[in-house]
């Protein structure tokens, strides 16, 4: 696949931190409307890509193209998020002291300027907008509590949520079932297949029975570089990602 | 639009700060102007003046809390943007003492005739007009803040290193205001002011005017304030606090939001400053000094961070304790500021007001609920 049909293209990146290389010339691309799962063992690089694509960090080499006219190399992350690229972090970071209500609130795609959101008022299309993706998230019941209060799954939730609300063109979800129970797990799935039927989705996930729910092609990266690509029953015959993972 | 934006900004806590604040200012004023000097019920000019003088630290530390409180950007030099505003006015009422100066030159403040200058320099122009000295009032301590901000936060400068630099700032303008030939009275500042706008700044009823003046700034830098923290732009701001990279990743620029914010929050500490300068009758250098930035912060945590009325109150509270305490025990006042700080810090994290509204939360969670609290949008 060239650049020109991919919303996601990236060619021979490199990335180093003092000498490590993080990246080692790592192509990939995403088509529209595709859902990826990204897996890889510890140190792999897959947060590393992540910051690459959504401007985090500046890469030493290589393209990164967004629907093959934006560079994304040279872009910051605000101007990347404006694009249509969302990020889920590994970690949930929504904002502790606003009510879940206000944290999708904030996410809603609107206007993002000083002046803008100084004379924001909320229209009953946004507030619409935001009962339809707490309802998605199931949060509904708990839309006026401080987003401190929430248990980790559900702060996971949330997270998808505001992710859902910016409506981005391109989602990249970290490690979204890190510290769910099974139940949780295969919610979170069935979230995320959802959000993929009008979205493309990048999943990078260490849970191989979330990866094999999501039944979606894979990427199997090692040492900054994509070594396998395909379906997971694939890949997971593939010599090399047999040694990756149970070592040499 | 703006009518809207202001009603965003008025709830129960607005109109409780209103109503003391200009109770108790009119109730000082009333006193201090209707019963005869000497008669039991009469309140001293000194009171008044020192009452006036609490107001506009309490304005300037509603403009700490704007940009600490909300925007989590801890500014250690705040004190600066008040002395410029001070600076400001003073400026104009050295101006305004025209001929009646020791020296008696009609155009030069006793200062320069010292210092034996020929000409009023290109800085002091326009001065003499009171509405191009209140302009200044705003702009001089605004600009400032908007081109060290321009710079600050577009570099990403941010926690303690940017704490660090604004202690720079004040340091660096008290070193250079300290010079005689800067043109502003060198280490004597300016004083001997003698009226403004014609009214004498002896005379009681101009102290109670100043006084009003105070309380009216406050109010209006309070419902300000309000304003823009209850609107949406209010609650990018403390996303930025709390976690400055996901509104990044939402498509928020960061650095926008705190440049405005704390340029906004320079302007009022101008305002703050120029009312100062007339109720205490001097302005000098010593106000950049680092560690009377540091004491602002002290006032807005005692009082509560992040709650505008807690930041004005905790000024009132700990400058009053000030006035009391350094005329009866004046080498332990700041071991006792430092004690206060520490021990809200440890116990009060919240601070004052942050200690009541838990005594309310736990009052109300002690008593059964009648119905399901129900909060609308």
């Amino acid at each position: 696949m060239d650049s020109k049909t991919a919303i996601l293209y990236l060619e021979n990146v490199n990335v180093s931190f003092d000498g490590f290389q993080a990246l080692n010339d790592l192509s990939l691309s995403i088509r529209p409307g595709e859902m990826r799962a990204i897996i890889g063992p510890n140190g792999a690089g897959k947060t590393t890509m992540m910051d690459v694509i959504t401007g985090k960090t500046r890469p030493d080499s290589g393209r990164v193209l967004f629907n093959d006219v934006h560079n994304l190399a040279r872009m910051d992350e605000t101007d990347i998020a404006t694009l249509g690229i969302g990020r889920k972090f590994q970690k949930p970071t929504e904002f502790e002291n606003h009510t879940v209500n206000d944290n999708i609130l904030l996410a809603l795609s609107a206007g993002r300027g000083v002046w803008q959101t100084l004379f924001a008022e909320t229209s009953a299309r946004e507030n619409e907008r935001i009962d339809e993706v707490l309802h998605i998230i199931r949060l509904d019941a708990v839309r006026h509590n401080a987003s401190a209060n929430l248990s980790h799954g559900q702060k996971q939730w949330l997270e998808i949520g505001m992710l859902l609300a910016q409506d981005p063109k391109l989602l990249l979800v970290d490690e979204p079932v890190a510290g769910m129970t099974d139940s949780e797990t295969s919610e979170t799935a069935r979230l995320l297949r959802e959000i993929a039927e009008h979205h493309s989705v990048v999943v990078v996930e260490h849970d191989m029975d979330f990866v094999r729910d999501l039944d979606v092609e894979v990427t199997v990266l090692h040492e900054g570089a994509a070594i396998a690509e395909g379906s997971l029953d694939y890949v997971s015959k593939s010599e090399r990602v047999i040694e990756v993972y149970l070592g040499r | 639009m703006i009518g809207r934006l202001i009603r965003g900004g008025f709830d129960r806590t607005s109109w409780i700060f209103l109503t003391v604040l200009f109770g108790v200012t009119l109730g000082v004023a009333i006193l201090n102007l209707g019963p005869e000097p000497g008669s039991t019920m009469h309140l001293s000019t000194f009171v008044v003046s020192v009452l006036g003088k609490y107001l506009t630290y309490a304005l300037l530390a509603i403009s700490v809390d704007l940009v600490w409180g909300y925007c989590g950007v801890l500014s250690l030099g705040h004190g600066a943007f008040f002395a410029l505003g001070g600076y400001a006015m003073g400026m104009h009422l050295m101006r305004e003492i025209g001929p009646r100066g020791v020296y008696g030159n009609p155009i030069l403040p006793d200062f320069m005739v010292f210092l034996d200058w020929q000409e009023l320099p290109w800085f002091w122009l326009g001065f003499d007009m009171f509405w191009f000295a209140a302009l200044m009032v705003i702009v001089v301590p605004g600009v400032l803040a908007f081109i060290f901000g321009w710079f600050a936060f577009r570099s990403r400068v941010t926690g303690v290193y940017l704490s660090i630099i604004t202690q720079a700032l004040t340091y660096a303008l008290m070193l250079a205001f300290f010079r005689n030939d800067m043109g502003f009275g060198g280490n004597n500042g300016l004083t001997d002011f003698k009226d403004i706008l014609g009214f004498s700044l002896q005379s009681d009823a101009t102290r109670v005017g100043l006084l009003i003046a105070s309380a009216v700034a406050l109010a209006i830098g309070f419902m300000i304030s309000k304003a823009v923290t209850a609107s949406k732009l209010g609650k990018v701001l403390i996303a930025v606090r709390d976690a400055e990279h996901r509104t990044r990743f939402l498509g928020y620029r960061a650095e926008n939001y705190k440049l405005m914010i704390w340029t906004l929050s320079a302007c009022i500490a101008g305002v703050a400053g120029a009312l100062y300068v007339p109720q205490v009758g001097i302005i000098n250098p010593s106000e950049f000094a680092p560690a009377n930035s540091i004491e602002i912060v002290i006032w807005v945590a005692i009082g509560g961070r992040g709650t505008l009325a807690g930041a004005a109150l905790g000024a009132v509270l700990v400058n009053f304790g000030k006035t009391i305490f350094t005329g009866l025990f004046p080498e332990f006042w700041l071991f006792m500021l430092g004690g206060m700080f520490v021990l809200v810090t440890l116990f009060l994290p919240k601070g004052i007001i942050g200690f009541f509204v838990n005594l309310k939360e736990k009052w109300r969670a002690s008593r059964p609920p009648q119905s399901m609290p129900q909060e609308g949008d």
